[in-house]
């Protein structure tokens, strides 16, 4: 970019950004880190260790891995159904694919009790075929995240395998390769980094997601009771250290595992050759 | 030179290639009938079950429920949260991106990571963070109860925590599209005298309309449609502090399943409406 400086308006544009993001972001932000020096090292060992809050961060946390894990698979094969092969109502199931996000989450969170509860449409089906129970259940929890993830994944797997060159596939097959290998050895690898930014976004939502979550998970203590419940469940009995704890410790652990999904997707593109 | 005595089979040859650059019929269709099924289940349904319940116990149900002065006034608080929010990220969505795009500047990078925090707090942090800053118990609490000030479990809290929620959606639209676009054109209207609000108007404006709707759009659905970091600030007080989301929330934990799937269909319709608008929108992007 030239740094000419005929262009207008610096001062103002920079002032108000910085000044508004402030008020609305950066001060409010800071207040969880000011109120969490309040608190002492044991209270905060203590709030933590509590029995309760353990199990709700197991739940929290593997509920929304099974849930990227499994819209990472199957939003792959969407992602690749939808850029590479044509059919009747492609363009339909296109656009509905950021349906999860527009939809606020409380309708989200009605409409899948609705379905999986034990009276529902398939929670009847699930449990009188099958013997599984879905809603007031971890598995209820994974449901709704699924819901929630499948944009995150679609939308960031699409325009890389959009993007993908056809060459690299005609090389490997003419060098006589086959489907599988090209597959393999060059589609997959080239999109995985992609794949892995998607699961990641989708797991760091669903590590915080909470309307579309409450209303299936039934939150039930030590069974299926998530961590953005809980802390909710402090700030209604006032206990505004205990919900900061909690908070605070959820934010730190989701930074530390994006963090370390970053560094596997910097080693899977060192190791493809894409940086 | 062996295989020269092997007669060559361009015809054989073609069809290999094409068997190897194009899947087999059947992975094709096993991996279409996947993802339909995937979509069918798990957006198909929902969609479809909202628009059957609000108007399973008929029209007139639907509208009784919808009449209701609870859920006017969950309507009418939704519309002014949207009013306030929506406007004011607008535009520090644009002098973010204007600032960011076009000037060079020691922390833009800092600067541009920390305009998308939002994005990555819990939306109950989100909200969490207000009470602790005017709860009764929180910085402002005691200075605020002396003024008779209210902000959590009344309106100006919504709208902080949408404001917080909604903060990077105009500016994340903006900021590649600006960065891409460069600013010759910019350059040009100004050295050919043109003013500051002059070039903006008439050069920035029509480059970047399409992406400032875009991000509006979203910006407003989300605005429409926040739950958890607004439940958390309002205290859920009927026909005071509930919008459309929360009374959706209410109304089906008191069982009033007509209520909630007739208030939880005005958030759908808008949900429809935004992917609509949403998906013209990249029509017109991506043929401009």
């Amino acid at each position: 970019m030239s740094k000419s400086s005929i262009m207008p308006g610096f001062r103002p544009t920079i002032g108000f950004t910085l000044i508004y993001l402030g008020l609305v972001v950066l001060i409010p932000l800071s207040t969880l880190v000011f109120k969490s020096f309040q608190l002492g090292w044991d209270d905060y060992v203590n709030i933590i260790t509590s029995k309760r809050v353990l199990h709700s961060f197991r739940v929290s946390f593997s509920t929304a891995l099974a849930a990227a894990l499994i819209a990472g698979f199957f939003g792959f094969i969407v992602a690749w159904v939808l850029v590479r092969y044509s059919f009747f109502g492609k363009r339909f199931f296109h656009a509905l694919i950021d349906f999860p996000f527009a939809l606020p989450t409380a309708v989200a969170g009605i409409v899948l009790a609705t379905i999986f509860q034990p009276s529902g449409f398939l929670g009847k089906l699930l449990a009188d075929s099958f013997g599984i129970q879905v809603a007031f259940k971890p598995l209820g929890i994974v449901i709704a995240l699924i819901f929630i993830s499948i944009p995150f994944v679609v939308r960031t797997v699409e325009p890389v395998l959009l993007e993908f060159e056809p060459a690299l596939e005609e090389a490997a097959s003419s060098l006589g390769a086959t489907r599988w290998q090209v597959f393999g050895k060059i589609i997959f690898p080239n999109i995985f980094p992609a794949l892995l930014t998607g699961f990641a976004l989708a797991f760091a939502r669903g590590v915080g997601e909470y309307g579309s979550v409450i209303f299936i998970a039934g939150n039930i203590p030590f069974v299926s009771e998530i961590v953005p419940l809980l802390i909710v469940a402090k700030l209604e009995q006032f206990d505004y250290s205990g919900a900061t704890a909690i908070a605070l410790t959820m934010l730190v652990i989701s930074f530390v595992l994006l963090m370390l999904i970053n560094m596997l997707q910097y080693w899977v593109r060192k190791r493809s050759g894409q940086l | 030179m062996s295989n020269v005595t092997q007669p060559i089979n361009p015809a054989g040859l073609v069809a290999r290639q094409e068997r190897v650059l194009q899947d087999a019929d059947w992975v094709r269709w096993s991996l279409i009938a996947i993802a339909v099924g995937f979509i069918s289940l798990f957006i198909c349904l929902p969609l479809g079950l909202v628009i059957y319940q609000a108007f399973s116990k008929g029209l007139e149900a639907y509208w009784t429920a919808l009449s209701q002065d609870d859920t006017l006034a969950a309507i009418n608080l939704t519309l002014l949260t949207a009013l306030v929010t929506v406007p004011l990220n607008t535009v520090f969505g644009v002098a973010a991106a204007w600032a960011i795009t076009r000037f060079e500047f020691a922390g833009k990078s800092l600067l541009t990571t920390l305009i998308d925090l939002p994005f990555s707090v819990s939306p109950v942090i989100s909200g969490m963070i207000f009470v602790l800053l005017f709860g009764a118990q929180g910085w402002f609490g005691e200075w605020m109860i002396a003024h008779d000030i209210k902000i959590i479990f009344a309106v100006p809290g919504i709208i902080l925590a949408t404001l917080f929620i909604t903060f990077p959606f105009v500016a994340r639209q903006l900021i590649p599209l600006m960065q891409e676009m460069g600013n010759q054109e910019e350059e040009a209207a100004l050295s050919l005298g043109a003013s500051g609000w002059k070039t903006f108007w008439a050069v920035t404006l029509p480059n970047i309309k399409w992406a400032l709707l875009y991000g509006v759009l979203l910006c407003n659905a989300r605005a429409m449609g926040e739950f958890g970091a607004v439940s958390v600030v309002s205290g859920h007080i009927r026909g005071m502090t509930n919008t459309l989301p929360l009374h959706v929330e209410v109304s089906y934990n008191d069982y009033d399943v007509i209520g909630a799937f007739a208030s939880a269909s005005i958030l759908a319709g808008l949900a429809i409406v935004t992917l609509v608008l949403k998906t013209a929108l990249e029509w017109k992007q991506t043929s401009r």
